[in-house]
């Protein structure tokens, strides 16, 4: 299993948060590369689902277990709590009912793993402000005609789900646009305008 | 013929032609209640069972394949059923694997079923031979890994009814599978599938030279109903456009329409072809008892009604693979099982192939499936600590 190539900087965080030998469904999983990284580093017993049959094809030609399906229908057929941890990772914007998803996902699994973009972020503010258009940043990197992402939040937004889901936040990580990573108190202004991209773990409440 | 083909042989399993064989004297409880005794299977092994005995994949075949995955066919001459995919090198790797691949209980191949002789009559079953299913066969290939000394199957691989089998495995005998890959299959047999196997085997049951079943005694063959049901069953393996890009309207061997009812068009000849060689290959009776075992197969019936039930507490890998034109046993089927598996918590890949080959694309040279199973085997084989693969 190729694990060379280098994740991206929030996959490497949660890859990270990890306890080793968990069950794993990661949700949203791409080629494959944190199951590959939790599989050869973490001996978890990792999962995947994916949208795009292309990176499912890819993701299981490297010998993961990886199923075609769309999350918004197929989560509901795993049992409860059958995962550690179930992750989505850059996602959860682009679901047609966030809150039901993240439901789901506390319902599958012991913890979740979120991981998506930060609206409130400055950059994002500022560009709104000067340019009065929708912002595009590397983490936003689509027109908003042809962005996949339909439901952006900021940290606080988030924040607020939780508190109306009665789900508690474990731990919160920022990641600068210097892919910094640094834990965060989720609620505070700062974290809200200088974090890029937010990290939460997730039990319930 | 005979004298221009020497190299084929006719469907006499006594011949050595045919392989090993091996006869289980223990009586076989049929899941229908009656006991079969003795039992017969014949098989087939390509490569090396290594000295842990780690590296054994059980190939289940198909309802008209037989045990010959690989090399000459005694019986056709021609290659093996398997030969893109089974081999040195190739995806189900010989260099690494050790494989098994039996004819199937009611099999017409040196296997046990009607054509073979009643040991307590001195007379070939018929229609006397009792009623078997999918459990039944893979029970007869359990009791084959016993006598080979394999405990524990690295995988369990088949296409269509194959797939059937892998899937029984699993549930069956879930302590003796590591994995299993379940190819253009399904957990039961659809409405519409036990209809199109309902015209074969009719066809057969139309045809006087079937006499009952006890065409063998009379020195009959039923080719012709036979031949129909063949042809039948021929189309559904293909897609629609596969069918047309092969044949379109195109007339065969003439340049105008012959007002009559021969063969006009190439897509008449080639099916006329399909059934006219399947008559001299296989068993009109096999076929009743095969076909029927397919339409019995419906794992979700035997577990309340539900599948996911069949998978509770699985420990087994699981990979499906369907093919987008598969309209016989289409991606919903598989889909099915995914979400039945997925409601269990069980470790299950899952891959639909494109293809515009119809069903038959499990047997068909299609890169991305060859490429997906391989790098499922090989994750299975790396998990189960088996050297890597060689360089080719």
């Amino acid at each position: 299993m190729n694990i060379s190539r280098r994740m991206r900087v929030d996959l490497q965080l949660i890859g990270d948060l990890v306890t080793p030998g968990s069950r794993v469904l990661d949700v949203g999983c791409g080629d494959g590369s944190l199951l590959a990284y939790l599989v050869a580093s973490k001996q978890a017993d990792a999962r995947g689902l994916e949208l795009s049959m292309a990176k499912v094809r890819a993701a299981v030609s490297q010998g993961l277990s990886v199923i075609h399906g769309n999350l918004e229908t197929d989560l509901k057929d795993y049992p409860d709590g059958a995962f550690d941890y179930a992750i989505l990772s850059q996602t959860l914007q682009a679901t047609h009912s966030p809150r039901d998803v993240l439901g789901d996902l506390l319902r599958i699994g012991r913890r979740a793993i979120v991981s998506f973009p930060n609206f409130g972020y400055w950059r994002i503010r500022w560009h709104v402000l000067t340019q009065g258009k929708m912002p595009m940043t590397p983490t936003l990197p689509d027109r908003w005609y042809d962005t996949p992402n339909i439901h952006l939040c900021t940290l606080r937004d988030f924040v607020d789900l939780c508190r109306d889901m009665n789900v508690k936040i474990e731990q919160g990580f920022a990641i600068s646009s210097a892919d910094r990573m640094q834990p965060v108190d989720p609620t505070g202004w700062i974290a809200n305008l200088f974090s890029e991209q937010a990290v939460f773990v997730l039990t319930k409440g | 013929m005979t004298a221009e083909l020497p190299k084929v042989h006719q469907a006499d399993p006594s011949d050595p032609a045919f392989g090993p064989r091996v006869t289980l004297t223990a009586p076989l409880v049929l899941q229908s209640g009656e006991s079969l005794a003795p039992v017969t299977l014949a098989y087939q092994t390509y490569g090396t069972l290594n000295a842990a005995k780690s590296n054994a994949i059980l190939v289940c075949h198909a309802l008209t394949m037989d045990q010959f995955v690989c090399g000459v066919h005694p019986v056709t001459g021609k290659r093996g059923w398997g030969e893109d995919i089974v081999g040195p090198g190739k995806v189900i790797d010989t260099n690494r694997y050790f494989i098994v691949c039996a004819n199937v209980l009611g099999g017409c191949m040196g296997s046990t079923g009607p054509k073979e002789i009643n040991p307590t009559t001195g007379r070939a079953w018929g229609l006397r031979f009792p009623v078997i299913t999918i459990r039944d066969m893979v029970l007869a290939q359990a009791k084959l890994l016993d006598h080979l000394g394999i405990e524990k199957l690295l995988c369990v691989i088949g296409g269509s009814m194959g797939a059937m089998q892998a899937l029984e495995w699993a549930v069956r005998f879930p302590h003796r599978v590591y994995s299993v890959a379940p190819i253009a299959g399904s957990y039961r047999h659809s409405a519409q599938n036990i209809a199109f196997h309902e015209v074969g085997r009719q066809a057969i049951m139309a045809d006087p030279d079937w006499a009952h079943g006890n065409y063998l005694e009379q020195g009959s063959v039923p080719k012709r109903g036979l031949a129909v049901a063949r042809m039948a069953a021929h189309i559904t393996y293909l897609s629609e456009k596969a069918l047309h890009q092969k044949f379109g309207r195109r007339l065969q061997n003439r340049d105008a329409l012959s007002y009559g009812f021969d063969a006009d068009f190439q897509v008449e000849s080639y099916l006329r072809h399909q059934g006219a060689s399947f008559v001299d290959r296989f068993d009109a009776n096999s076929y009743l008892y095969i076909t029927r075992a397919m339409d019995y197969f419906d794992l979700a019936a035997e577990n309340g009604g539900v599948l996911a039930n069949a998978f509770k507490g699985s420990n087994v890998r699981y990979m499906l693979i369907s093919f987008t034109s598969d309209w016989l046993f289409p991606t919903e089927e598989s889909r099915a099982i995914v979400r039945a598996l997925n409601a269990a918590a069980a470790n299950v890949s899952f891959v639909e192939i494109e293809s515009d080959k119809g069903h038959d694309a499990f047997l068909l040279d299609e890169p991305e499936f060859h490429k997906t199973l391989q790098g499922f085997l090989d994750g299975c084989a790396e998990m189960r600590g088996l050297p890597k693969r060689g360089p080719l």
